[in-house]
């Protein structure tokens, strides 16, 4: 397995690329550490499948270079980069059966019989297929076909990583909850570098250690599932994950407080900021608390969610989602506060960070 | 698929080859019949206009060119118009000996023309429509329908039924919501349909030839009569008649071509 | 699911009556004159199966059933892989896609009694581009059965070949990027890629391809009438020739249209095998 490195990294699929907009991947300086298990999580053309094709080699970046321990592999082909990677939807060689899918890419780089037989029952086994190994590929469902793509990767010996290209999207929900946890046991197991592309948040927070979270072509946030969660470093990232997402308001400065209206939330140092940004106030509804003390709200709406209600209110003309636990009474003059916990603020969407504690 | 930078001599090797004989009939519509078959020229050297001003200014000629287009034109309308319901009831229902009906109307489209020359031409001097433009049309139909109704049938179904039903619900008819909402819808099968019957009509020869004598005759009865004359052939005349007949279906091509690029690349046809 | 409704037999009607009209009442009287015979007094009479009994003794009738199952041998054997090799070279994109489907198409779309004109033109010794330039080789299809035989399969391969190339193109296009991209991570060869990923898919097409030039190459008439004038005579032709003897030639009509229906019902029978083989049914021509 091996460590990647992306620097530099920026691509644009037309010819004559004029503006940022032209930019699939605007600026991408990252690191995948070896035997880590990541993430890339975003909406739609936000670049990560681009990303995910330029580690792999099927797509060269119009500017950066790729490293793999250190080695640039920028100019090599796919081929060459040994890699594995598993598409949206199932590749396999229909007329072969299992075992000779999974023998194939050895066999195209010219392993011994011997060899190759033994590595094909290693990979069987470690994928739970032995029991099929000699069926024709061409009847099974899509979660076994699924596998025995990842399987064709598994089998040689020199992987540098494995890629996902969001491939659970034709497994059926039930089999989907089973095939993630097949593999974050095999990388458990065998500590793979594994790239996984989605724009699920729910695969991406239980696959992987490290999440990437993507927007426009740009990183805007690496981190543990509980880092995006609570520290947010993009008003994208507080808004994609978790659900609902994160509260956005407009704000103003007071010194070293946030205004919002009547309410002020102080700040633990003044915040050093350049020119004349857009100021936002982010706090998740999770943080949001209704009760006697705070700034008057109107509630339009309350959704039950099971164990816990969903809270839609208005406050100052702002939208408001807040989350209140089953049990919890909601007066009937209510007023929203902040926990200072869940309180961040952002500028030009981006979050100012505040040294040790944000709000005091 | 990664093709080299050389693959695309194939494709125009085999073009050349496709238009060389074309190209020759073309020069040779160009050229007077002694320069035809006096010497071998490669090129026109009497370069004339004679052949096409002939076949332009005379009504023989023209009455054959508007027959082959009026029975063309004809057979497409009704092709499609009877095939459409046909299409709509084998799409959205089950009906007792479904399955057999279309594979039987399947194998109308293989039936040799040999066979049905003779007693079509029986068939239709009996009713008297013999020597009519309707007798060519609807005999034509014997392979367009069944073609017509399988590709309407193949875009049909992939129109989701939740829109009949909504429109139903809305209050249409059915001709209201047929013509209105469906057809639209799939528009471009339509189109498909119609190039196939127009195309297959247009290019085929027996059975039209077979059933005209002379008020319906196709271009191509009278490019044999011209062919069989006494007095020599007049191959610049049949030349320029045969540049003709290529025309309207390069004309049809060049118009969809987009579209069967895009059909191609959607993996339909 | 398809709701069952037998009320839909009226959208069927039309075509219905139209094709019963096409086919069946001329089918019948093809029928009817098989099995009888016109007498002197302009009278018929049953025959019974006589006519088929002469024709099925008839030379004649075996001679063209061998000329024209030849014809088609070697017409399958030409453009099947000339046409799939072409749709391999084939563009994918750009303005080469449309200019080529467009010059390729072409042939497809010219009458098919001006295709042998154009071949007798493009043929004849004394006036034709190949005809001339071929005449000191000892070419003269007039009088030379084999170069008969050679200028008509070299029409038929001039004729029909860009149809088994677009329906492989069609075939080829709609295989997803990600079967190539798989291949080049598995170290895939040229000709693996060929033979496992491009081959397969084409299967159903080609099936079809080689179904409709095997039928259509067996009842060509046309064509090969107006190069050679009848001579060699394939079923259609060696047909024609005999319409005037109505018994016998209703009789050959009946069985010649036998052989194409029981090829048709082995193409009906391979489709639809098919299509309950594989999980994603694709629309084709």
């Amino acid at each position: 397995m091996a460590r990647i490195d992306l620097d530099k990294i920026r691509h644009a699929y037309g010819a004559d690329p004029k503006s940022e907009a032209d930019f699939a991947l605007r600026l991408v300086n990252q690191a995948f550490d070896d035997g880590g298990a990541y993430a890339l999580l975003g909406p739609s053309g936000c670049g990560k499948t681009s990303l995910l094709n330029i580690i792999s080699g099927l797509v060269t970046p119009t500017h950066g270079r790729v490293r793999f321990n250190g080695d640039d592999v920028t100019g090599l082909p796919t081929e060459k980069r040994n890699i594995a990677q598993v598409f949206q939807f199932p590749v396999i060689y229909d007329s072969m059966t299992v075992r000779e899918n999974l023998a194939f890419p050895l066999r195209n780089r010219g392993v011994r019989s011997a060899e190759a037989n033994r590595r094909v029952s290693e990979v069987l086994d470690m994928i739970g297929l032995s029991g099929i190994a000699d069926r024709k590929a061409r009847g099974l469902t899509a979660d076994v076909k699924q596998k025995v793509s990842l399987g064709r990767g598994l089998v040689r010996s020199d992987v540098n990583a494995i890629l996902f290209d969001e491939p659970l999207t034709v497994i059926d929900p039930l089999m989907k909850w089973q095939l993630r946890a097949q593999l974050r046991e095999l990388h458990k197991r065998f500590g793979y570098t594994m790239i996984y592309v989605t724009h699920d948040q729910t695969e991406a927070l239980t696959f992987a250690n490290q999440v990437v979270v993507m927007y426009e072509g740009e990183i805007v946030q690496i981190g543990t599932p509980e880092e995006l969660f609570e520290r947010p470093s993009h008003t994208f990232v507080g808004y994609f994950i978790g659900s609902p997402g994160m509260n956005v308001i407009p704000t103003t400065l007071d010194g070293a407080s946030m205004r919002l209206g009547d309410y002020s939330a102080p700040l633990s140092t003044v915040p050093r900021l350049r020119g004349k940004p857009k100021l936002e106030m982010g706090v998740r509804p999770e943080y949001v608390r209704i009760g006697a003390e705070g700034i008057p709200a109107a509630i339009t709406r309350v959704e039950d969610a099971g164990r816990f209600r969903i809270v839609r209110a208005a406050v100052q003309g702002h939208a408001i989602t807040a989350i209140v636990s089953e049990g919890d009474e909601i007066p009937a003059d209510p007023h929203i506060a902040f926990d200072p916990k869940g309180l961040h603020l952002y500028a030009d969407s981006w979050r100012v960070d505040l040294g040790a504690g944000d709000a005091s | 698929m990664k093709q080299g930078r050389f693959t695309w001599i194939v494709p125009a090797i085999y073009i050349l080859f496709l238009l060389t004989p074309i190209y020759w009939l073309i020069s040779m519509s160009f050229k007077t019949n002694t320069e035809i078959t006096g010497g071998f020229t490669l090129f026109p050297e009497a370069f004339t206009l004679d052949n096409y001003a002939k076949v332009f200014g005379d009504p023989k000629w023209r009455g054959v060119f508007f027959n082959s287009i009026f029975y063309v034109l004809m057979n497409t309308v009704i092709s499609i118009a009877v095939a459409l319901p046909a299409a709509y009831a084998f799409s959205r229902y089950k009906f007792f000996g479904d399955k057999h009906l279309f594979f039987w109307l399947l194998t109308n489209r293989m039936a040799p023309a040999a066979v049905f020359a003779l007693p079509f031409f029986q068939l239709y001097y009996k009713v008297g429509l013999f020597d009519t433009h309707i007798a060519v049309a609807l005999a034509h139909c014997l392979f367009n329908v069944p073609l017509a109704v399988w590709i309407l049938e193949g875009f049909m179904s992939g129109v989701p039924r939740e829109i009949d039903e909504t429109a139903y619900v809305d209050g249409h008819s059915f001709p209201s919501f047929f013509t209105r909402i469906f057809m639209p819808l799939i528009a471009s099968g339509i189109g498909v349909a119609a190039f196939f019957c127009f195309m297959f009509s247009w290019v085929e020869y027996l059975i039209a030839d077979t059933l005209t004598r002379s008020a319906a005759t196709p271009i191509t009865s009278k490019m044999r009569a011209v062919f069989e004359q006494q007095g020599g052939t007049d191959w610049g005349v049949l030349a320029a008649a045969g540049t003709l007949t290529i025309i309207p279906g390069a004309i049809v091509i060049w118009f969809v071509r987009n579209y069967i690029a895009k059909g191609f690349a959607l993996g339909r046809v | 699911m398809k709701p069952v409704n037998q009320k839909a037999w009226f959208l069927v009607l039309p075509v219905l009556v139209l094709v019963a009209i096409s086919a069946v009442i001329p089918l019948m009287m093809v029928v009817n004159f098989s099995v009888q015979e016109k007498a002197s007094n302009g009278q018929f009479f049953w025959m019974g199966t006589k006519w088929y009994e002469t024709v099925l003794h008839d030379e004649k009738f075996w001679g063209a059933l061998f000329r024209s199952l030849s014809f088609s041998a070697i017409i399958l054997a030409i453009q099947i892989p000339l046409g799939i090799f072409i749709a391999l070279n084939m563009p994918r994109k750009g303005w080469g896609v449309p200019a080529t489907l467009v010059l390729m198409a072409l042939p497809l779309l010219i009458p098919w009694y001006v295709v042998g004109m154009i071949w007798q033109m493009f043929g004849r010794v004394d006036i034709g581009l190949m005809g001339v330039m071929l005449k000191d080789l000892g070419y003269n299809y007039v009088g030379d059965p084999v170069d008969a035989w050679g200028t008509l399969i070299l029409m038929d391969v001039w004729h029909w070949t860009s149809l088994v190339a677009l329906l492989a193109y069609a075939g080829l296009v709609s295989i997803p990027d990600a079967y190539y991209q798989a291949a080049r991570i598995d170290g895939a060869s040229k000709w693996a890629v060929f033979r496992y990923i491009q081959l397969p898919k084409l299967g159903r097409v080609l099936t079809i391809a080689v179904l409709l030039r095997f039928m259509d190459s067996l009842m060509i008439f046309a064509e090969p009438f107006r190069v050679t004038g009848g001579d060699p005579a394939f079923l259609s032709i060696e047909l024609e020739q005999k319409s005037e003897e109505l018994g016998w030639a209703s009789a050959m009509s009946i069985i010649f249209f036998l052989i194409i229906l029981a090829i048709s019902w082995v193409f009906y029978a391979v489709m639809t095998r098919e299509d309950s083989d594989s999980a994603k049914p694709e629309a084709a021509p």
